[in-house]
């Protein structure tokens, strides 16, 4: 028998609202008793977590690990260990793949093979449309059937209202959530980065907030219509928090996300064409971190979530235009979190690690996001006081796109523990 | 004797202090007296090379620095985008570290791409002139402009400069709001709204929807090229009305003052932007504007390459 003993940590566990110092005990892969002077089985591996915030382990529902097809930007070995490292137990990829995961074959492979690997563990988000090419539905009970936990053509959004409600219908009725990548494409036609004085500036065409926003109402719209669960991915904008929460008021079956980057840095990053600061959607303003920051604290944002998207050096080493969209985010996420919204007293530690699991699961239905005995002992631990520097090249992913290369960042996993088995750390 | 500004790049006037501008002014003014002259060649940048890598169609631009080179003895290599590797998938840095290896002097680029120049020139030792990025920044048309204005209107401080036409896709625009306004000068720009771009009013610019409170008072008129195929996005209805709202022509040239001065980068669209004989008439600079632009991209090249004296 195989047993973990956390000992005197902070537990933060927002589903069974504990917030104190506390022993954990896993036992066989399980949680077996979270409490004060637990009884210390014999041959326990027993960690001193003095001064240190244990929590259950962290998820990420966004995340490119780019199997299969583009191996070499990130495969399941260094994007798992990638999130191992940044404290994830568990994160969900996307289908923005080559070929497009949008059949049960290809899921069933990637479940199995991501098992093998041993490190974070790996969910698995379909294709909405065959091929992503939004004309086609998906086999979405079959893929259901083969593991896949949500539905999404993520970049590549729906733009024909009619296809999306229909694939929102069917969804619903399967019980796959929907996540969407809310851009109206044609207002948001050939831009870069945000939209405003700094693209103006840089002669860069823009990609207007309304675009976004436009299209996070006709998502929620759509919700209340279809009833399908419907989650809004890397929200950036205060207009689209805002759009959010009216319909979550309304009672819409919404859920949304934002990424680190949407809340500590702003288009200025993009000055000098810094190709590592390109995203989609892009780095917005001052104001929009704030209300980012906001709506993590309110809950109006449930998760947060990073859209990993590794590249290889050549291909950011482009012409601004040219360069593709997207920047790692595994092993930064936990640290820029605690340093610019829990340090700053912005949000708590109950409602970050609400942020960064126990909703996370909850949105694309999961068994995990808990400390609760009996569950799988998925528990990440973090050092909340140390300062270090951002490397990229030390990395475990294979992309190094990162705008956070040589900046100082507070907190850090330093151990990530995957049903029982120490992962990192 | 102007000093050279050996080792570094021009990519944008954005940002470049009121003395480099004047330097630059000043260092084309001699180099203008030389391509008076009867004999216009000087061995200044003899034994230098100087490539032109231009992955858009110009004429005028290209055959500006390449005379400029030429006729300080430099050995220019033109290199167009059709020729060049790109069409064979080579990257835009590999290109410049191929050109550096090749040991170039001076490498000066046109793109469509803005910011091209300046990631390129992080990523070689060797000076980069931005020829025309995108929609960002024409450094060396903003300078021949600067310098166009003061050798017939004199110091550009108080002068009331008006930037008329498509200012959203004009990187001539962005490079005179930047050079003209540092100078000193009041720049207005008067346009469309589907032509300005986005929070275009934080940039040092009083911002018009018509010619007649745009150019009321102005010292000069500067307008800019309008791209026809702009009318297939809905920029504007067509080339009538815009000739009629925004067109430069006798009529509209009575809101500036009267002895204002009319300037067009070209090529010009007679007709539409700017009125069929205007470019012809006293008022006009068009002309004075190309020979400039020899007399700065010569002072550009020297000042960045470093040669130690003007006559070499």
């Amino acid at each position: 028998m195989k047993t973990i003993l956390l000992q005197g940590g902070h537990v933060v566990d927002p589903a069974n609202q504990i917030d104190g110092i506390s022993d954990v005990l896993i036992e066989n892969g399980v949680i077996r008793a979270v409490g004060q002077n637990l009884e210390i089985p014999s041959g326990s591996d027993i960690r001193d977590c003095t001064g240190l915030i244990v929590t259950p382990g962290l998820i990420d529902i966004h995340v490119h690990l780019r199997e299969p097809g583009q191996e070499y930007k990130e495969d399941l070995f260094s994007g798992l260990g990638a999130a191992a490292a940044g404290g994830f137990t568990g994160v969900a990829c996307m289908p923005n793949t080559a070929p497009v995961i949008d059949s049960a074959p290809i899921v069933r492979d990637l479940v199995t093979r991501a098992k093998a690997v041993r490190k974070s563990r790996l969910w698995v988000i379909a294709a909405l449309s065959k091929g992503m090419k939004n004309h086609e539905l998906t086999e979405m009970a079959d893929l259901k059937a083969a593991g896949a936990v949500a539905v999404s053509d993520d970049a590549y959004q729906v733009q024909d209202p009619l296809f999306l409600r229909r694939a929102m219908e069917y969804a619903a009725m399967v019980d796959l959530p929907v996540l969407l990548h809310c851009e109206n494409t044609t207002l948001s036609e050939g831009g870069v980065m945000n939209e405003g004085v700094i693209s103006t500036d840089l002669g860069l065409k823009g990609l207007p907030r309304e675009a976004y926003e436009l299209d996070v109402a006709r998502a929620g719209l759509l919700a209340m219509l279809t009833g399908a669960k419907t989650h809004i991915l890397h929200v950036s904008t205060r207009g689209e928090a805002e759009l959010v929460q009216h319909f979550k008021l309304k009672g819409a079956p919404l859920t949304a996300e934002t990424g680190p980057h949407y809340w500590c840095i702003t288009d200025v990053a993009v000055t000098g064409y810094n190709t590592h600061a390109k995203m989609n959607p892009p780095l917005r303003t001052h104001d929009d971190c704030e209300a980012m920051a906001d709506a993590v604290a309110s809950g109006i944002m449930d998760a947060i979530a990073t859209d990993h998207a590794p590249h290889a050096g050549y291909e950011k080493a482009q012409e601004f235009a040219l360069a593709p969209f997207g920047i790692v985010g595994l092993e930064t996420s936990l640290a820029l979190g605690v340093t610019h919204l829990v340090k700053t007293g912005k949000v708590t530690w109950t409602r970050f690690i609400d942020a960064m699991s126990t909703q996370p699961a909850k949105i694309i239905g999961v068994d995990a996001g808990t400390l609760t005995p009996g569950k799988a002992a998925d528990v990440t631990v973090i050092d909340p006081n140390v300062s270090w520097t951002v490397k990229a090249s030390e990395f475990v992913s294979k992309g190094r796109n990162t705008p956070f290369d040589g900046v100082q960042l507070m907190g850090r996993a330093v151990l990530t523990i995957v049903a029982g088995e120490v992962v990192h750390g | 004797m102007a000093t050279p500004i050996v080792g570094t790049d021009l990519l944008g006037l954005k940002g470049l202090e009121r003395e480099t501008l004047n330097h630059y002014l000043a260092t084309a003014a001699e180099f203008e007296q030389i391509i008076r002259r009867d004999i216009k060649k000087v061995p200044t940048l003899r034994g230098k090379s100087v490539i032109t890598l231009f992955y858009e169609n110009s004429t005028r631009t290209r055959t500006s620095f390449e005379a400029a080179g030429k006729y300080m003895s430099a050995d220019v290599i033109n290199i167009s985008g059709s020729t060049s590797s790109t069409t064979k998938g080579e990257s835009l840095r590999d290109t410049f570290l191929t050109l550096q290896a090749l040991t170039a002097d001076c490498i000066i680029m046109r793109t469509p791409y803005s910011g091209a120049p300046e990631q390129a020139a992080a990523w070689v030792d060797v000076p980069v002139i931005n020829a025309g990025d995108g929609m960002h920044e024409h450094p060396t048309q903003g300078l021949l402009d600067a310098y166009t204005i003061q050798k017939v209107k004199g110091p550009l401080d108080g002068l009331k400069v008006a930037i008329v036409g498509d200012v959203a896709h004009s990187r001539v625009a962005r490079s005179n709001i930047w050079g003209l306004s540092t100078l000193g000068a009041d720049v207005h720009i008067v346009g469309p709204n589907t032509l300005m771009p986005r929070d275009i009013h934080q940039l040092p610019v009083t911002v018009h929807n018509s010619l007649e409170s745009g150019l009321a008072g102005a010292d000069v008129v500067m307008v800019l090229r309008l791209q026809l195929e702009r009318m297939n996005k809905a920029l504007f209805p067509t080339a009538r009305e815009y000739h009629m709202t925004f067109g430069i022509n006798e009529a509209t040239l009575r809101y500036a003052k009267p002895d204002a001065i009319v300037m067009h980068p070209g090529p010009m669209n007679r007709g539409l932007e700017i009125g069929g004989d205007l470019p012809d008439g006293h008022q006009s600079v068009v002309c004075q504007q190309v020979t400039s632009g020899v007399a700065v991209r010569m002072a550009a090249l020297y000042l960045l390459l470093g040669a130690d004296d003007i006559e070499g």
